[in-house]
């Protein structure tokens, strides 16, 4: 009976053990830190690193058409916002870096554009949809999770993005 | 324990193992799939013109996701 017991049990493990989103982030909880690569210069970036700043993290990919439609969006957060602390992370998901240099080619960013090779920035954020973005204050904390992009939200977003940067102000 | 006995326990612990190769493909995995030859519906635009039209027309159709009224116009 015992060893029914223990049978059982290792089948129920190797059913749960693939799941991996037990430690999802949610928004009030502390952003993971996850290292990525810069796309421009190769680059090591820690998350960590930008610790005391806004960070505005954005997964995107070449093939996901939204994706192309929040970078002016982006664009202009950067432009208006980097020297007030706004710190904006665009990490790339796709599998060939090709297709990512092409888009970006397409599609020029003037924020930090980082690869995530490894994939570890994307299951330690627990992506659920492309694009997502994660909006972290200056103490590390995640304040809000935006998946998707629609153009009627920017406003939403940007506001958000004003109200993180005047918290803590003087932290930075 | 006897071999009549052990072989239900294997069998669901390969049952259990095989379970969880069920994976979700993660969202960022997506890019393949995203490709327009993967498409259920090669010509969405053409395919729903078509329904729109042809409801119009067949009186006794209709209930497809085809919107507008029944003169084929938008």
């Amino acid at each position: 009976m015992n060893q029914r017991i223990s049978v059982l049990l290792c089948a129920v493990l190797a059913l749960i053990l693939p799941i991996q989103a037990i430690f999802a982030v949610e928004a009030g909880g502390k952003a993971p830190d996850c290292g990525l690569t810069s796309m421009r210069d190769a680059q090591r970036y820690d998350l960590r690193q930008f610790h005391g700043k806004v960070l505005y993290v954005d997964f995107w990919a070449s093939w996901c058409g939204p994706c192309a439609k929040s970078f002016p969006f982006l664009n202009s957060l950067h432009e208006k916002f980097s020297k007030e602390g706004l710190q904006i992370l665009g990490v790339n998901l796709d599998e060939n870096p090709a297709d990512a240099k092409e888009f970006l080619g397409k599609y020029p960013a003037d924020f930090t554009v980082a690869a995530d090779a490894d994939e570890q920035c994307a299951r330690d954020f627990d992506v659920k949809a492309m694009p997502s973005s994660y909006l972290v204050d200056r103490k590390g904390v995640v304040r809000h999770i935006q998946l998707g992009f629609r153009p009627g939200e920017a406003k939403e977003l940007q506001s958000l993005v004003e109200r993180l940067l005047a918290e803590h102000a003087g932290a930075q | 324990m006897k071999r009549s006995q052990l072989a239900p326990a294997a069998a669901c612990l390969i049952f259990g193992a095989c379970l969880s190769g069920c994976a979700p493909v993660a969202p960022w995995e997506r890019g393949n799939l995203a490709k327009p030859q993967m498409a259920l519906d090669v010509n969405p635009m053409l395919s729903t013109l078509r329904s729109h039209n042809y409801s119009s027309r067949e009186a006794a159709s209709g209930g497809s996701s085809a919107a507008g009224g029944g003169c084929g116009c938008y």
